[in-house]
């Protein structure tokens, strides 16, 4: 086995106090994971790329389960799973094999979908998350590989289909099914987990998160020691932590009605956002799993470490670097971290320009414009940013005429410096400034003599009243400090 | 009856669509029930195209039925089953590929017992198929109609599959020889499941040089197949009429209790005849025999219990429109599947449910790495292992089928071959009241060469394959 986990943890925050979990909460969450940035999928030469295609046009006699038609297994899809495994600081095994896990669905052409059951490809590892109160370990029960059924597509609700259709372009896309710990304690630590999952796989460059049904979870929760429920059907961060929170209320009013919380299987509705209970008939499964004849076990010793080699750094491990290489603050470099193509963006600017500057700027301002548009990083050029903050360090234009020119460049385009001509934003000289200073002293005698008296606020007016007079041009600390020496 | 090499010269001499037609006409007027589909229009173009274009592989021109679990693009493809109603394969099985590659021409797909279940021919939703030795018994199974059709010369050259004995009960049955290769020597791609880990497609001629001729074209590694091994082979080179040295094991346990007399009496002459040419015996103990039919029914219906699932009306064949898919899926399988398929689903079903699972199927598992295991130490001292390929003759039709255990029981020498995956031929070897008697030569992993130089060198000093089933 190839017992590696990752040696260096991030400097988490250290919480003020434990965290008490009141209602005795436990998550745990099962996550699918779509390997979708594999050519092909994970049984047959079909390709991934069918997001944009017409039902049922990716398909063969092996994804559509036809008789006599056997699976072979992508050699890629098992790099990308051992990646994720090693990632996660899972140990990899050394041989690991298919098994069938036997149910019928309209959505599984074969009668049993193929998974793995005893010897998964990794098991035992971990995830860091922020915690409710600072660093807070999440286990890696296992991480295994299977095959995605197809797609059911209802008309308008599940249960109040007439009719449903199958596309089966999904069947056999390789799925990484990463089962953690019960160790959440909480809606919100659940969905920081998820994020810190989606995060690192998308470092690990084996799935683009923005697909239609790229990451699928189930949640399991209990509350005060009882039975779990496990609730399905939840497909976003944001659904996981509305599904989880509706589950602590509803488990609850159960206990509180002096009640007992069954065991079950519930179904997130993500309109109404509620769980519902599905039919028993669901329940009471036998799977009878046994192993893939088709498939011969795979040995993988010796895999393992070739693909460590190639494992790029990992959002913890940027996050660090940052701090220590361009001296930032650590949430500046958490956040920037978070998204890999934020970080690739923070890096490029930071080479060629105050880095300090780069993360306050990219983090505190334009990622804030960003998402008030719902916009990504991608929506911006690196080139621009570099310009607004030259433009700034040579104090040419004033933080306000900053924001205004990333503003414009997300709303009508241009150029930072075509900006900057059109609407007179370069600062004004010091001799306006000092005209405009005495200006104001002569004009508000009240002010002055507020400031004079000790109040400190007073200046605050005066600061206002020039910039006024210089239309927003004049840099106010610069502003404050030619008052500051002509009030004496 | 006519071998490849003769029918080579006649297709020759006047033409492939000549030879093609006269079988048509053949299998028009047999008795044998031997055919669920007869795709004599497109057999006859091919045929015409080749006799037009020419062909330089070794079956070409010549024709061949396929057993109906083999996928055949374009001509139905039923496994013998109502399930399976409508279905018409969108793709060849890797040994259809092969076979097309050689020149053959498919004359239609061939009767079985549904999914392979059966060692008699009679699961067959289609009907039975008639033993061309008397039309009254059973070809034996599950490729009954694969052997029935070489053995009448309603066609030259078969292929069946071979799960628990599905090639050799039938080539024993019919008087015809039958090959089941070593597991993993044929790609399977193609092959509609029965017992995955149990089964290979395997050939049937009335002559083992037109057997390995025919194992030579569909032999080979497909990389569609995971179970598919790369070897460079070339199985007619084996034909040498010579078995000086050899080294022949008889392992006392397959003449055991319910062995025919005269099924017992044949084989031992034979092996003494193969003594005679020069090999010399060795007695081995195989002390797991006894274990081997339970073990491979509770492995084969486990896994066929799973390999089935996938026929439930969906995507293809029958189909059933209910209220509900969960009640849709019960329809199709309850009118679409026969008794015996039924029953095996349901004892697969059974022994991998949770709180069985161990009891049965883990179980059996280990008695096949036990009975593996008896191959392994007896190949150690002997070349190849001789005895009956069954228990006895052909019997009558209807006499079992109301008694699935009885025949359960008749595979009783065949199926540990399958549990070890090792290669195993029948060749006639002798008759009890005019019913044909085979003889079951079993080789090592791989070693096909030696088992078809042991029954070719008995083919060529014996006459048992000459005689032929009257009417014929």
């Amino acid at each position: 086995m190839f017992d590696e986990p990752n040696k260096t943890n991030p400097p988490f925050s250290k919480g003020s106090s434990k965290y008490e979990n009141p209602d005795g909460v436990k998550i745990g969450l099962e996550v699918h994971v779509q390997l979708n940035k594999l050519k092909t999928k994970v049984f047959c030469g079909c390709t991934t790329d069918y997001h944009n295609d017409p039902p049922n046009s990716h398909v063969c006699p092996v994804c559509l389960g036809l008789p006599g038609a056997l699976p072979v297994i992508n050699k890629k899809a098992v790099e990308a799973a051992i990646k994720v495994g090693l990632a996660l600081n899972c140990k990899v095994e050394e041989h690991t094999q298919f098994y069938r896990k036997n149910y019928y669905y309209p959505d599984l052409p074969k009668g049993f979908q193929i998974t793995q059951y005893d010897f998964p490809i990794s098991s035992q590892g971990y995830v860091m998350i922020e915690g409710e109160d600072g660093e807070h370990r999440i286990g890696i029960t296992r991480a295994h590989m299977e095959e995605d059924p197809g797609r059911l597509v209802h008309e308008g609700t599940i249960d109040k289909s007439k009719y449903t259709l199958i596309d089966y372009n999904r069947s056999g896309m390789a799925l990484l099914e990463v089962v953690s710990d019960p160790d959440m304690r909480s809606p919100k630590e659940a969905r920081r987990y998820l994020d810190k999952l989606r995060n690192i796989l998308e470092y690990l460059d084996v799935f683009d998160g923005n697909l239609e049904g790229a990451l699928r979870v189930d949640a399991n929760i209990s509350i005060m020691g009882g039975q779990r429920a496990e609730i399905k059907n939840i497909s976003s961060h944001k659904g996981a932590e509305r599904a989880l929170l509706y589950e602590i209320v509803r488990q609850k009013n159960v206990l509180r009605r002096g009640g007992v919380v069954v065991l079950e299987t519930r179904h997130f509705d993500e309109a109404r956002e509620i769980t519902l209970s599905m039919r028993s008939k669901e329940e009471a499964h036998d799977y009878r799993y046994f192993p893939e004849p088709d498939l011969v076990p795979l040995k993988i010793s010796g895999w393992a470490p070739a693909i460590k080699e190639t494992l790029p750094e990992l959002p913890d491990a940027r996050r660090m670097r940052f701090v220590e290489q361009y001296g930032i603050a650590d949430d500046h470099a958490k956040a920037l971290t978070s998204e890999l193509k934020l970080a690739v963006f923070y890096e490029e600017v930071a080479k060629k320009a105050d880095p300090k500057m780069a993360a306050v700027w990219i983090c505190d301002v334009l990622k804030g414009e960003l998402n008030y548009r719902d916009l990504t990083i991608d929506a911006f050029r690196k080139e621009h940013m570099l310009s607004v903050i030259e433009l700034l360090a040579s104090k040419k234009i004033t933080e306000d005429g900053a924001v205004d020119i990333i503003r414009t460049l997300l709303d009508k385009g241009g150029s930072p410096e075509e900006i900057v001509a059109q609407k007179g934003l370069v600062v004004v000289e010091g001799d306006i400034v000092s005209t405009a200073a005495e200006e104001a002293i002569k004009e508000n005698p009240q002010a002055v003599a507020d400031y004079k008296a000790g109040k400190e606020k007073a200046l605050n007016s005066l600061v206002g009243a020039v910039m006024k007079k210089t239309k927003g041009r004049a840099d106010a600390r610069a502003a404050r400090e030619v008052l500051l020496g002509k009030l004496g | 009856m006519a071998t490849i090499n003769e029918l080579r010269e006649r297709i020759h001499a006047e033409s492939s669509e000549e030879i093609v037609h006269e079988y048509l006409e053949k299998i028009a007027e047999s008795k044998l029930n031997a055919f669920i589909t007869v795709s004599g229009e497109s057999a006859l173009a091919r045929a015409r195209k080749i006799d037009s274009e020419g062909h330089e592989g070794p079956l070409a021109g010549i024709p061949i039925a396929i057993k109906d679990n083999i996928s055949t693009k374009g001509i139905r493809t039923t496994c013998a089953s109502k399930i399976l109603t409508g279905y018409i394969p969108p793709y060849d099985a890797h040994v259809i590929e092969r076979l097309k590659e050689a020149g053959a021409i498919i004359i239609g797909k061939a009767n079985m017992d549904e999914f392979a279940m059966g060692t008699s021919t009679e699961t067959s939703f289609y009907g039975a198929t008639k033993n061309p030795w008397d039309i009254e018994r059973v070809p034996g199974g599950s490729s009954g109609g694969s052997a029935a059709a070489v053995a009448g010369d309603d066609v030259p050259l078969a292929l069946g599959s071979d799960t628990g004995g599905s090639v050799r009960c039938p080539a024993s049955f019919c008087g015809v020889v039958g090959l089941k290769p070593t597991y993993g020597v044929i790609s399977r791609y193609g092959l509609i499941a029965y017992a995955n880990s149990l089964e290979q497609i395997g050939p049937f001629a009335t002559s083992v040089r037109d057997v390995a001729t025919l194992f030579d074209v569909i032999a080979g590694y497909d990389a569609r197949d995971s179970t598919s091994v790369k070897r460079d082979v070339n199985y007619s080179s084996a034909m040498k009429n010579d078995v000086r040295g050899l080294k022949i094991g008889v392992p006392e346990e397959y003449f055991g209790e319910g062995t025919d007399e005269k099924v017992e009496k044949a084989v031992r002459d034979a092996i003494h005849k193969l003594e005679d040419l020069g090999a010399s015996l060795k007695d081995v103990k195989m002390p797991h025999t006894k274990y081997a039919l339970a073990s491979y029914y509770i492995i084969a219906m486990s896994e066929a219990s799973s390999n089935l699932a996938r026929f439930d009306g969906m995507r293809y064949g029958l189909r059933v429109e209910d209220s509900d898919w969960h009640t849709t899926f019960s329809q199709v399988r309850a009118a679409g599947f026969g008794d015996e398929v039924k029953r095996r689903i349901l004892l697969g079903t059974y022994a991998l449910s949770a709180g069985y699972h161990d009891k049965y199927y883990l179980k059996a598992l280990k008695v096949r790495t036990l009975i593996k295991q008896d191959f392994e130490r007896a190949f150690k001292n002997v070349d190849v292992l001789i005895t009956p390929t069954m228990p006895y003759p052909a019997f009558r039709l209807g006499e079992k089928i109301g008694d699935p255990l009885s025949l359960y029981l008749a595979d009783v020498d065949t199926v540990p071959i399958n549990l070890a995956g090792v290669p195993s031929i029948s060749v006639p070897c002798g008759f009890s009241e005019g019913l044909p008697i085979g003889m079951q030569i079993i080789g090592k992993h791989f070693d096909e060469a030696t088992i078809l130089r042991t029954a070719y060198t008995f083919e060529e000093n014996t006459d048992f394959h000459i005689k032929q089933p009257e009417g014929v």
